[in-house]
């Protein structure tokens, strides 16, 4: 168990030998875990101040000086109070910059609905050229970073603030575009992305025991999405769901909808967040009051 | 390296080409690209290093932030060989790569600009990777005086004084006239030296239209400890007898009689 913000710091500790990496933050150092390698290399660790549009400009400036360049904050502000300069500086100028924000989505918890970010997938992903990208756990989170640090172009980086189930080995692959199944089920696909992939995989396992046999897509690219996946489990299974801790407004639910809709017309059903805010409560409470649950996914096969 | 005389003649044909550009497209800024025309000239023609690097970088940065005066960054750009002449005409033309902001897809363009506020803080940026590989060269950056009201120009104020980015100098193009009217009645941006020498910057107050006092502070900037901000005094439209110190001519193109009046005045 691990959060994937704390991931997000040990590879930013694992790659600060390279003199050529810069971390940015805005003030939320010890949230978004970038302390870690502030910790190491303090020299190359800009912290702007609670001041997020400035964050995304600096950030770009050296970027655009060849700096291999990460800048964090939280997901609602980067995506949010920033949208313009990560839009106008970081996108259109096609800037090689990884912009890694944490606190995304209802999991942020107790700090309530000014924090929780639902909308970011959706920002991000309407912009041109922007990527991005997800991971569900420890290992996923260092191996998609490294992809991002390697891709050139404007990158968006999910990560979230409690711990996730351990999901991925050493071994499995990732890449840019792709996304990764588990099991080969036909009587359902459950897509998900981020923290609902490990709730996803338990619905699956528990669903096993009744002799309905799904298997579950982690689309941690959010864009470019894994369209052949996609219209491959609409052929090969039965039912469609999808679970994400993001408004099902423009989430991934929308995405997969508009690939259905265009290549293999089929119907799915939408967990997220329904045209409403977020809720303080602890993760788990909010998770349950949001219908984010094993339970509430077994329901829809059952 | 330009002269006195050589910039003159050089910003009064560039003035030219704004008018051109802007009555081709139809559309266009011609105020603001006028008034820092001077700047840019003075800029490009005599004051920063356009060498590259090791790494293929030019040694000086410029950022146009008030990416509107597009007009006059194109012309300037065109004056050093870096956009073929006969390409002006198209600024704004859906078969042209002369977007109506600064695009970096431009050659000699670094950065797009245009949504204002923005370009101050991608200079820090640049200076601060200069600063950590220790570098030689300055980022330049022209900013609009309207421009100025917005919050994040501050911001990138306060970042430059925590990490001494003295390799920034940025001129502010005040020509007192924004959009709705004077600066003044708009937002009232008042005490420019006092406010940015209390974010810790070093101050400077010229006249915008005077190479000498514009290649004269950049020495002077050159040699201080803290970033740089050159208030340039400026005339909006400078050059056109009436576009100067109008506020209406921010974002107009002339006619094809004002088009005349404008080139004749210019040709003198």
């Amino acid at each position: 168990m691990k959060s994937t913000r704390k991931a997000y710091g040990e590879y930013l500790v694992s790659i600060g030998n390279d003199t050529n990496v810069v971390v940015l933050d805005a003030d939320v150092a010890n949230a978004t875990k970038t302390e870690m390698f502030k910790k190491e290399f303090p020299k190359r660790h800009i912290d702007v101040g609670i001041s997020e549009a400035d964050l995304i400009g600096t950030a770009c400036g050296l970027a655009l000086c060849k700096k291999t360049v990460f800048a964090s904050t939280f997901a609602i502000f980067m995506t949010g109070r920033a949208y313009d300069q990560v839009r106008n500086t970081a996108a259109y100028s096609h800037v090689n910059v990884n912009l890694c924000a944490t606190h995304a989505g209802v999991m942020v918890g107790e700090d309530g609905p000014t924090h929780q970010c639902i909308e970011d997938v959706a920002l991000m992903n309407v912009i041109p050229t922007m990527k991005v990208l997800s991971p569900a756990d420890d290992i996923s989170t260092k191996k998609i970073l490294e992809l991002c640090k390697n891709e050139e172009g404007p990158k968006y980086i999910r990560l979230g603030r409690s711990d996730v189930e351990d999901i991925y080995t050493e071994n499995d692959i990732f890449k840019i575009g792709g996304s990764n199944t588990f099991g080969n089920g036909t009587d359902g696909t459950i897509f998900a992305y981020g923290p609902t992939v490990a709730i996803a995989l338990n619905s699956k396992k528990e669903l096993a025991e009744k002799g309905i046999d799904v298997r579950v897509v982690d689309l941690y690219s959010i864009k470019p999405v894994d369209r052949e996946t996609i219209i491959k489990c609409a052929k090969e299974t039965n039912k469609l769901v999808s679970i994400e801790d993001h408004s099902i407004i423009g989430g991934i639910g929308s995405i997969i909808s508009n690939v259905l809709c265009e290549e293999y017309p089929k119907k799915l059903e939408k967990i997220g967040i329904n045209d409403t805010f977020g809720k303080s409560g602890s993760a788990k409470a909010v998770y349950e009051y949001f219908g984010l649950t094993k339970e509430n996914i077994i329901s829809k096969f059952i | 390296m330009a002269n006195l005389e050589d910039m003159k003649e050089i910003a009064r044909k560039a003035r030219i080409d704004v008018i051109d550009m802007v009555y081709n497209a139809k559309s266009g800024h011609p105020g603001g690209s006028l008034s820092c025309m001077d700047i840019l000239v003075a800029l490009y023609h005599n004051i920063m290093n356009l060498n590259l690097d090791e790494n293929g970088d030019r040694i000086d940065k410029f950022i146009l932030s008030k990416g509107h005066a597009a007009p006059a960054y194109y012309a300037v750009l065109s004056s050093k060989g870096y956009i073929p002449h006969e390409d002006l005409k198209t600024l704004r033309k859906i078969d042209s790569y002369l977007e109506g902001h600064p695009s970096n897809k431009i050659k000699g363009i670094d950065v797009s600009s245009g949504s204002l506020g923005q370009g101050l803080s991608i200079a820090n940026g640049m200076a601060l990777a200069k600063k950590l590989d220790d570098k030689e060269g300055y980022v330049y950056c022209v900013l609009g005086d309207g421009e100025i009201e917005e919050g994040q120009i501050w911001e990138a104020c306060m970042t430059a004084n925590k990490y001494r980015l003295n390799n920034v100098i940025a001129f502010l193009d005040y020509n007192g006239l924004q959009i709705d009217g004077t600066i003044k009645d708009v937002k009232s941006v008042d005490n420019l030296n006092e406010k940015f020498a209390s974010f810790g910057w070093n101050v400077q107050e010229i006249d915008g239209h005077n190479f000498e006092e514009i290649i004269s502070a950049v020495n002077n900037a050159k040699k201080s400890l803290k970033p740089n901000i050159i208030i340039a005094h400026t005339i909006k439209g400078k050059g056109v007898s009436y576009m100067e110190n109008e506020a209406g001519w921010h974002g107009k193109a002339p006619n094809e009689e004002e088009y005349k009046i404008a080139i004749n005045e210019l040709s003198k």
